[in-house]
């Protein structure tokens, strides 16, 4: 699992970043996308990888990492997705914004001749 | 919890309600929205000062702790006030009433949504400021910079847009290297709390370390895009200088959110008792530093516009900070942040004055056409309404702003820039002792740090004279009282740092004495304890 985890991190990083340095805005959006999938993900492995473990208390069960798996790195996921999933959406906008205005998605407004 | 304690939370609370509060009022209604947010900067200044004599007369030198939630601190997120934070959010307040008083004279009509942005990344950089946990952090400062963009948008144009689309592309990299710099840091220590993770730093093993000092660097890297270190920084000058002027005068206070965050953590997390990881990334801060105000010093002499050149100036500002925190001495500190208070005001002024000195010129207005164009004709009539009631001597005036900006940013006596400097240089020698040897870095850093100075001079000069000597229009610009006053008042705080320096330095000099004892805020944090509730179960 551990290996299959850190592929795909890799993997997500790699065309993210990738992506980012492309001249269309279109794929700097995915880009970022894709790189904030290997964030997410990355915050994850950071919890330890777990199988089958709750991460919240029941009633009347001892807690342990034993038994149960670190929750804040999944509440940090959280708060990362919704910022994430924010920031893609303006940005977004903004690509829409500039094509508007330049008349192409090159991210610098102009054709290099 | 007395009255005094629940202040902390103000600065963020405030103008989080006030930014929601203005979203449902018509946008025809500027005036009344504009009083509005003015009105709660207002509050914010006071609330700022009131932190600013609390923090100073703590008990035991202590820090002032706001548990939100109630809960204690490893488990809770923890608001932290020390002199630093409070100082930090008195000048953004400051900054903020005047950039909000100049944009109601006419930019907060270019687009829609104005105050209620800018009162948004007031509650971005206040947090940023107050919070003691490294995630909250990361929502502060992912607040702060959603708002940045829409502020940065402000005015729309192909000018904007496209340093928009930049800025927002390197800003949301920059994002997810600070939540791998986090998680990092979350995985080798087990904490994210900021006092915590200070305790428990020097007690790491080897390998933890390791990943430890990892997370702190990749950390590190996101703030040194937003200070705009040297390799980092090159989005900054496109940016700041398409922005419109008041939001480009608010922006001199975000490059210093990097070089506080900066600041606070290296002190905090790798001060003297940080075992072996004392001291880690000064040299890197220094050498980045140094070389960033190496680029700032050629980009201002290179520059022909004025807002490029603040633009460099910026640059030149962030970078003598950060040399100056990684040289690693105590004694400069107090020099340092007297530094980063007068050269932050002194940007925020001269952005506002540029607007107001290049409004004579047709490249100005050029850019205003566009604006208006973009947002429909209906706020022609009004502008016209409006230009009235002009101060008078208008080019003396300016002249003299900005003569005193030049003195400001060039660090010439009698302004608080040159007090700055000669605060800097005199904490280095003085702390150096006797006999001790002056190294290369550090002449490197005193050369730097005047000549740098010297080519803001000479840069300013040659603007100043085509502007103001060796103008062909003629033309006077027509100013507004409350465009010039918010100039005036930012550079009657600079005065007045300057004729109180002896006690302006002294308030400084117990900051970077508390600073440099981290188990002063480490015990605050730790020893805070819940409010019991009164009455109830």
């Amino acid at each position: 699992m551990e290996l299959v985890l850190s592929a795909g991190i890799g993997v997500f990083a790699g065309s993210g970043i990738w992506l980012l340095f492309r001249p269309r805005t279109y794929q700097v959006v995915v880009g970022l996308a894709l790189l904030s999938y290997a964030v997410n993900l990355f915050i994850f492995g950071m919890g330890r990888l777990r199988l089958n473990a709750p991460p919240v208390l029941e009633k009347g069960v001892a807690g342990g990492f034993l038994t149960h798996t670190d929750p804040l790195p999944q509440a940090l996921v959280l708060t990362a997705i919704v910022i994430g999933f924010a920031m893609t959406a303006l940005f977004l906008v903004v690509l829409l914004a500039s094509r508007g205005f330049t008349g192409n998605d090159h991210v610098d407004g102009r054709e290099e001749r | 919890m007395n009255w005094l304690g629940h202040l902390i939370i103000l600065p963020i609370l405030l103008p989080f309600v006030t930014a929601a509060a203005l979203i449902p009022i018509d946008e025809r209604r500027r005036i009344l929205k504009g009083s509005l947010s003015f009105g709660a900067t207002l509050v914010l200044l006071l609330t700022g000062t009131a932190l600013m004599i609390a923090s100073a007369t703590a008990q035991d030198n202590g820090s002032l702790v706001y548990q939100l939630g109630n809960w204690a601190a490893p488990y809770g997120i923890v608001l932290v006030v020390d002199r630093l934070s409070a100082m930090m959010i008195t000048l953004t307040t400051l900054m903020a009433l005047c950039a909000q008083m100049f944009s109601m004279a006419r930019w907060h009509k270019a687009g829609p949504h104005f105050h209620t942005l800018f009162q948004f990344m007031l509650v971005g950089v206040n947090g940023a400021f107050l919070t003691g946990d490294l995630f909250n952090l990361f929502v502060f400062f992912e607040i702060m910079l959603a708002a940045s963009y829409g502020l940065m948008l402000h005015g729309s144009g192909p000018v904007r847009v496209k340093a928009g689309l930049h800025y927002i592309a390197i800003n949301l990299a920059a994002s997810s290297l600070f939540l791998i710099g986090v998680s990092l840091i979350y995985g080798a220590s087990g904490t994210l709390n900021m006092a915590d993770l200070a305790l428990r730093i020097p007690d790491l093993s080897a390998e933890n370390r390791m990943l430890l000092e990892a997370g702190a660097a990749v950390l590190g890297v996101a703030f040194l895009v937003k200070a705009g270190m040297w390799p980092l920084g090159f989005w900054l000058p496109q940016a700041y200088s398409a922005a419109t002027p008041p939001v480009a005068a608010m922006f001199a206070i975000l490059t210093k959110v990097g070089v506080y965050i900066l600041l606070r953590l290296s002190l905090l997390l790798f001060g003297n008792e940080a075992g072996t990881s004392a001291g880690f990334g000064q040299g890197v801060l220094l050498y980045g530093g140094l070389l960033t105000v190496t680029f700032g010093t050629i980009g201002v002499m290179a520059s022909q516009a004025m807002g490029r050149l603040a633009s460099y100036y910026v640059l030149i500002s962030s970078g003598s900070l950060m040399a100056a925190i990684g040289l690693g001495i105590t004694g400069v500190i107090p020099g340092t942040l007297f530094y980063l208070i007068s050269s932050t005001l002194g940007i925020c002024a001269f952005f506002l004055l540029i607007d107001l000195v290049e409004r004579a010129r047709d490249a100005g207005a050029d850019v205003l056409a566009v604006t208006m164009e973009a947002y429909g004709d209906g706020d022609d009539d009004e502008a016209e309404k409006e230009v009235g009631a002009a101060v008078p001597g208008t080019m003396a005036v300016l002249g003299i702003c900005f003569v005193a900006c030049t003195m400001l940013m060039a660090g010439l006596p009698p302004l608080s820039g040159f007090v700055a400097k000669f605060a800097i240089l005199h904490g280095l020698f003085a702390s150096l002792g006797e006999n001790a040897p002056i190294t290369a870095a550090q002449w490197t850093f005193v050369a730097l740090l005047i000549l740098s100075g010297l080519a803001a001079l000479i840069a300013l000069n040659r603007v100043g004279i085509r502007t103001f000597w060796n103008s062909i229009e003629g033309t006077v610009p027509r100013v507004r009282l409350i465009e010039i006053t918010p100039v005036l008042v930012l550079l009657a705080a600079c005065g007045f740092l300057t004729l109180q320096s002896g006690h302006a330095l002294r308030y400084l000099q117990d900051t970077a004495t508390a600073l440099s004892q981290p188990q002063i805020y480490i015990g605050s944090v730790r020893d805070a304890v819940p409010v019991v509730s009164h009455g109830g179960s």
